[in-house]
């Protein structure tokens, strides 16, 4: 059984520690686990994709078209350019967040339509506002942890591990809001 | 005990298990968490230098005096080392020396694509290339070890997706390595013409000698599959082809990515029917096997450009695709990566994109300053490079010219290789105006301090670079201070400056937004005041928008710098509390 989970978003809506509590999940698992990051200059506000892999052996840290389990999406037209990465029978957990590009700011382009009806037509979707929860829940950037427990429902992992996860990757003062945050996740 | 760790973290793992004693380096993505994982070990003294070629000189030191040392690198950065690089390698070492140095096929954030084992062939050197987090770390080690056999100095070549992939490590205990003695050693250490003459001879020798390593190292691995296909692949590469091909093909992954072995090579493929070549960048390993007389399908099937995936090898090799997927029918927006929101360079893009400059960028964050709708860089070459250029655009093209012309550099860049350009200007009656955007810190690489910030890599306070008595020494005249956020004022300052027939110096100063500390109150909040006169958005703000024809900011991204407010003619923003 090899997993690939793609996480896509915008630059420091927090995708790096999204991916490391899944790739902690996934070893405490006892799985062979791959992470893959892009830091510097595409961190700047840019698209930002991060990978986790895990199986019982994984050799390309790197996901290919057509070859995610699940995408989590921090933002709507990024889970739109990520569709092409996910496997025909995928799931999309997406925030439904809408940020504004560069190009859509200028007037250059526009920002697409109706992209989760879109989505919906082709793959299963789950869909959140997780930047509102977390935002009631006194820090937006939250956010990132409110995905993840709506994702969990995808995975058929334990609870407690996840909490355990959460406890060993996100710094000491931050525990408390980020266990609350991922509770809310799992019940939305 | 089996960790999580990017390949980058597993390299400084390496070291502190090898007993390094020292490191130094400049950072640079993808190399720079090397370093900074250094920083987790007492044991090893480590620094942030102001170059990649002061680093370097500094692990060649440690290494001269007996201790195991290393350098880490960005692609780039090698090349600003290649001076020490060529000789060390006709001295070798006394303590073992590694330079670890990282590629960016894809140019993920870099400024081109070269490829560093040309380097390897060049100075006559070692290079090995781990694929994963357990080699970086196992490579690490053993590249200690060769540099000390051979007497030679190592290459450790990463790539972002291994520098930045994390998978398993298992740690063990740091080996404790003694100082080796330093002996006065004239024909060896002093490279005049003289001894290098001699020690050429010894550095041909050597390669001989690296050679016959080549073809008995494990480093060198077949996995036989019993197939009639093969492929020689090396680094990330080999994981890319194992996921595409799996069993299907045999496979000889170099570990030693120079020199390459001929026997073993001659030997892999011997009862094939095809070979092919899996690298990415340049045809390295196939100018080799065709040099050597093994007829190998390289780059007619792969690309010279970017990175490789499993899927474009499975279909150049097997003609399969991998998945099948969907494709997105309609074309969509890029997001390109864009200044933070607060970012102090945007104040000072603004300002130049209006006043209609000609802009001789560098390297860094403020690089951004080229993208849409500021607008306001025309070139930028490499570290450094902005004066110098400002400088030879003025002299052919005269002082009209050079009133419509400056130089904009950061503070980390402006010490890395900007002095010695402003030297030329003073030295050689240059006119240029330079802005030095100082924020600091080192931005773009993730806030690494540096002889601007006043603190060591381990943040231990130091003497602070006083940028104005440095411009001051050299022959500056004409310096000023200035917020970019005062954007009238920093208006005012650059059109006196460009003015002036004498070099001039002006340093924009105002904190990285993303640092601690930098918290600025309120929120920014567009009135009913607002005329849509869309001033606010050439500043490329991204918390700022359009929806529905109104102006907006998003207050989740904003971060309460105010510069909209001061831009805004109508005084139609205005702050509000969170």
């Amino acid at each position: 059984m090899n997993k690939s989970i793609m996480i896509v978003g915008v630059g420091g809506q927090g995708t790096l520690l999204a991916s490391r509590i899944i790739g902690n999940l996934a070893i405490t698992l006892g799985y062979d686990t791959k992470v893959s990051e892009v830091h510097g200059m595409s961190q700047r506000g840019g698209s930002v994709t991060t990978y986790v892999k895990y199986g019982d052996k994984i050799y390309s840290p790197i996901i290919d078209k057509g070859e995610a389990d699940i995408i989590l999406a921090f933002e709507t037209l990024e889970a739109y350019r990520a569709l092409p990465y996910l496997k025909k029978d995928g799931v999309m957990v997406i925030n439904s967040t809408r940020i504004d590009p560069m190009p859509v700011i200028t007037g250059a382009m526009e920002y697409p339509k109706d992209i989760i009806k879109k989505l919906k037509e082709k793959v299963n979707v789950i869909e959140l506002d997780s930047t509102k929860i977390a935002t009631e829940l006194g820090n937006p950037k939250c956010a990132n942890v409110v995905l993840i427990g709506a994702f969990a429902r995808e995975l058929d992992i334990p609870y407690e591990k996840w909490i355990e996860v959460i406890k060993n990757t996100v710094p000491s003062k931050y525990v408390e809001l980020n266990i609350n945050a991922f509770e809310r996740g799992t019940q939305s | 005990m089996k960790k999580l760790m990017l390949g980058n973290e597993a390299v400084a793992r390496g070291c502190f298990e090898a007993g390094v004693r020292l490191v130094s380096s400049y950072p640079g993505t993808p190399s720079t968490e090397i370093t900074e994982s250094i920083v987790k070990y007492e044991d090893i003294y480590c620094e942030w230098a102001p170059n990649e070629k002061v680093a370097s000189e500094v692990a060649i030191g440690a290494s001269l005096a007996g201790a195991r040392s290393m350098a880490c690198m960005k692609h780039v950065g090698m090349n600003v080392m290649a001076d020490p690089l060529f000789t060390i390698s006709y001295i070798g070492v006394n303590g073992g020396l590694v330079f670890a140095v990282a590629d960016d096929p894809g140019m993920h954030s870099s400024q081109n694509e070269q490829d560093s084992r040309h380097y390897a062939k060049a100075a006559k050197l070692l290079m090995l290339e781990p694929a994963d987090s357990k080699e970086c770390k196992d490579y690490t080690k053993i590249a200690f070890s060769l540099s000390e056999k051979y007497d030679v100095p190592v290459l450790l070549r990463l790539s972002t997706r291994v520098s930045h992939s994390q998978s398993l490590v298992e740690l063990e205990e740091r080996e404790l390595v003694d100082l080796k003695p330093y002996i006065k050693n004239l024909t060896k250490n002093v490279m005049m013409p003289g001894n290098a003459i001699k020690r050429h001879v010894i550095v041909e020798d050597r390669m001989k000698t690296l050679e016959e390593l080549a073809e008995t190292s494990e480093l060198n691995e077949v996995f036989d599959n019993n197939s009639k296909i093969g492929v020689i692949t090396t680094g990330i590469s080999y994981l890319y082809s194992r996921e595409a091909l799996g069993n299907k093909v045999n496979y000889l992954k170099l570990g030693i990515s120079y020199p390459l072995p001929v026997e073993k090579i001659k030997e892999f493929v011997k009862d094939l029917d095809k070979v092919y070549v899996i690298e990415e960048l340049d045809p390295f390993i196939e100018e080799h096997c065709k040099s050597i007389g093994i007829p190998v399908i390289g780059k007619e099937v792969f690309s010279l450009l970017y990175e490789y995936t499993p899927s474009m090898i499975r279909k150049a090799i097997l003609g399969e695709d991998m998945y099948p997927h969907f494709e997105i029918e309609e074309t969509l927006p890029g997001r390109p990566p864009v200044m933070c929101p607060g970012c102090p360079h945007r104040g000072t893009f603004y300002v130049l994109n209006k006043l209609g400059l000609t802009v001789s960028g560098d390297i860094g964050c403020y690089t951004l300053g080229a993208t849409n709708p500021l607008n306001a860089v025309d070139s930028v070459v490499c570290m450094g490079a902005s004066i110098g250029v400002a400088h030879g655009m003025a002299k052919v093209r005269g002082e009209e010219f050079n009133k419509k012309l400056v130089a904009v550099i950061g503070d980390s860049t402006f010490v890395h290789s900007g002095i010695t350009g402003l030297i030329d200007v003073v030295y050689n009656k240059g006119i240029s105006t330079v802005i030095i955007l100082d924020n600091s810190i080192t931005g773009m690489t993730g806030h690494q301090d540096n002889p601007t910030t006043g603190y060591t890599i381990r943040k231990e306070e130091t003497k602070q670079l006083n940028l104005i008595a440095l411009a001051k020494s050299i022959g500056i005249e004409r310096i000023s201070v200035c917020d970019p956020f005062n954007i009238k004022e920093f208006e005012r300052i650059v059109k006196e400056e460009v003015e002036v027939s004498e070099p001039s110096l002006i340093i924009a100063e105002r904190p990285c937004a993303l640092l601690k500390g930098v918290k600025y109150e309120g929120k920014a909040f567009i009135t009913d005041n607002c005329k849509k006169c869309k001033m606010c958005m050439k500043l490329g703000c991204s918390a700022i928008s359009i929806k529905d024809s109104k102006v907006i900011i998003d207050k989740n991204q904003c971060n309460g710098c105010s510069l909209c407010l001061n831009v805004c003619p109508f005084k139609a923003i205005i702050k509000v509390e969170e």
